[in-house]
């Protein structure tokens, strides 16, 4: 276990340099500069600013500078926010996609589990028929065109929430709906299955035959052993949601990372850009180690070598 | 799938009356047409795709005509989805919208085929160091947050010769083939470990079957069945990417007809024309689910056993 976590970090290491290497490599590639306005600077300026910000330097020296820094938290200044730092910038946005992404995971959660469950119990059922037809429409419905769709019934026809903007209850329910939708399908789809999956092994009709009450059954033994596998899929789906949606963001205007991000790239702010990949990069991988060493606690059939 | 042995003429008289001769193929048309949500999927696909190339018979209307004396007209006989903010008629600029849409579907899973098939392919026959080095590419290509390598990549080839071609939609097809065909590659390469390990390809190598041969005539198509459920789930997701490029601004230019870009401009009047994001809105989500319903169709048509 330990030597696992131990392996898992160095490899972590490893891909995150690696990202941040290409990601540097692509950010120098990409046409004109972040000193580009709709009035040429003039050249002396241009000078001025990037040896104040280390870009007259070569290529690689530039890259392990960036990485040096990076290593101690510090991601390097924005080149458009002047006056703050990345590191700065992605901490305000980040607690915001935290929080949307939590809310819409706990929808999808509290949507998509007893959804899936309902229709595995009652098989064949209207409830079973609602959920498959759910879970068909939502997985392939992308989360921006059920935002705009949300925004047309919710905000323009009924005026019940505010298109945009972030702060209260009302702003979040959207676009918390609209990330939902779909871990709310998967999430009802992977249950639905795995329990009718375990409903047919053997222990359960053990279980049954030593005259244990349905509820007991259910319970104790089906539920428990179905909810493995969605737990598997509740790590990645909480991982993407908490780092943020940077479409579902954008048209909520929500000002979260995913925004951030948008809003960087169409400014080519290099260090902006930089920080949030690798931050997002970071992110996913602590989150995925973190689920991958949970699934040991939780079902004992899994060992690492 | 032609790997078996065809029986003497004789035998083959009797077999047919008994049973007419199926291929793997034959019998999955067979199942995939009973399938009721696959054939609506085809037939909603069909009708976008017929939409699309004959867009110009369809409607009278340019994409692009501006006619700023009918600006934001609601639905009528003159104007079928009415107008946008520069009187662009929203009818044709859905249908030449499809074009965009399609022609992301198809050519960003061509060139996923085209890296990603013969990559895995290579990786999974020859196995070794050459598996194990693609492996490594895989898991660190995972390691990246995909859509964001997707927009810096477009950032990127935007300053080639591709930026212009076609409007910036060979940028699109580049930037998401390039990240997307590792899924591919990797399932190419799983498909081909495990049937490696089947009697039918003992067999072939014990009858003295090289390698190249071997991996051609049995280990691809027998491989062919996941490949194509594969390719049709990732038209839905590059046409979804698309889209989402467009709506941001940072997709296909303008005034090439996106239905991305079409959400971007009808979002700021939604209030008083719902009708400009209406139409795209719902474009993308029934492409989409035609999409999944065929490709769920021919998962189940393909490989009956993965059947719940």
């Amino acid at each position: 276990m330990g030597k696992y976590v131990i392996r898992r970090l160095l490899w972590m290491v490893l891909v995150l340099f690696v990202v941040a290497f290409v990601t540097f490599c692509l950010m120098h590639l990409v046409p004109g500069g972040p000193w580009d306005r709709d009035k040429a600077l003039p050249q002396t300026v241009v000078d001025n600013l990037n040896r104040k910000y280390g870009l007259d330097q070569p290529f690689l020296i530039q890259f392990k500078n960036y990485i040096f820094n990076a290593v101690r938290g510090d991601l390097g200044v924005s080149y458009i926010y002047q006056d703050r730092s990345v590191t700065s910038i992605i901490m305000g946005g980040f607690p915001v996609s935290a929080t949307l992404g939590l809310v819409a995971f706990l929808i999808a959660i509290l949507v998509g589990v007893p959804l899936g469950i309902a229709a595995a119990i009652k098989q064949n059922s209207f409830v079973d028929y609602f959920a498959v037809i759910f879970a068909t429409i939502f997985a392939s419905m992308p989360n921006f065109v059920l935002g705009i769709l949300l925004m047309i019934i919710f905000s323009v026809t009924l005026h019940w929430f505010p298109t945009s903007g972030w702060g209260s209850i009302r702003q979040i329910i959207m676009p918390a709906f609209a990330l939902a939708a779909l871990p709310a399908a998967y999430m009802a789809r992977i249950s639905r299955a795995s329990m009718l999956d375990v409903t047919r092994q053997d222990y359960i009709r053990t279980a049954r035959a030593k005259g244990l009450t349905e509820r007991v059954v259910l319970v104790r033994h089906i539920l428990r052993n179905a909810m493995i596998p969605v737990i598997t899929i509740a790590g990645p789906e909480l991982a993407g949601l908490v780092t943020g949606s940077f479409i579902v963001e954008s048209l909520f205007s929500v000002p979260g990372i995913g925004r951030l991000f948008v809003q960087s790239v169409s400014q080519r702010d290099y260090g902006l850009i930089m920080g949030t990949v690798l931050f997002y990069a970071f992110a996913i991988a602590i989150i995925n180690l973190v689920v991958d060493i949970l699934y040991g606690m939780i079902d004992p059939r899994i060992r690492y070598d | 799938m032609t790997d078996t042995q065809q029986p003497n003429p004789s035998e083959m008289a009797e077999v047919t009356q008994a049973r007419p001769h199926r291929t793997l193929l034959n019998d999955a048309w067979i199942r995939l047409r009973r399938n009721r949500l696959a054939v609506a999927g085809a037939i909603i696909i069909l009708i976008f795709a017929l939409g699309a190339i004959f867009a110009p018979l369809i409607t009278k209307y340019n994409f692009a005509k501006q006619d700023l004396d009918s600006i934001f007209l609601q639905p009528s006989g003159v104007h079928w989805l009415g107008t946008d903010e520069l009187g662009r008629d929203v009818f044709a600029r859905m249908l030449y919208g499809a074009r965009t849409s399609l022609a992301v579907g198809i050519f960003t899973q061509l060139i996923v085929l085209l890296i990603g098939l013969p990559i895995g392919a290579f990786a999974g026959s020859k196995g070794g160091r050459v598996d194990n080095l693609l492996m490594r590419f895989v898991d660190i290509m995972y390691g990246f947050p995909d859509i964001l390598l997707i927009i810096l990549l477009s950032a990127v080839l935007r300053g080639t010769v591709f930026g212009n071609m076609g409007g910036g939609i060979f940028v699109i097809f580049l930037a998401i083939g390039l990240v997307a065909w590792v899924n591919v590659s990797r399932l190419v390469r799983g498909q081909i470990l495990s049937l490696k390990q089947r009697d039918f390809v003992t067999a072939a190598r014990a009858m003295g079957g090289k390698g190249t041969y071997i991996t051609m005539r049995h280990l691809l198509p027998n491989s062919l069945g996941p490949i194509i459920v594969s390719i049709t789930f990732g038209v839905p997701r590059a046409i979804f990417t698309e889209a989402a490029l467009s709506y941001i601004g940072i997709g296909v230019k303008p005034p090439t007809p996106s239905w991305g870009a079409m959400i971007h401009d009808g979002y700021n009047v939604m209030f008083t024309a719902p009708h400009l994001v209406i139409v795209p809105a719902v474009a993308i989500a029934l492409i989409m689910l035609a999409f999944t319903f065929l490709g769920d169709g021919l998962r189940d048509a393909l490989d009956p056993r993965s059947r719940r």
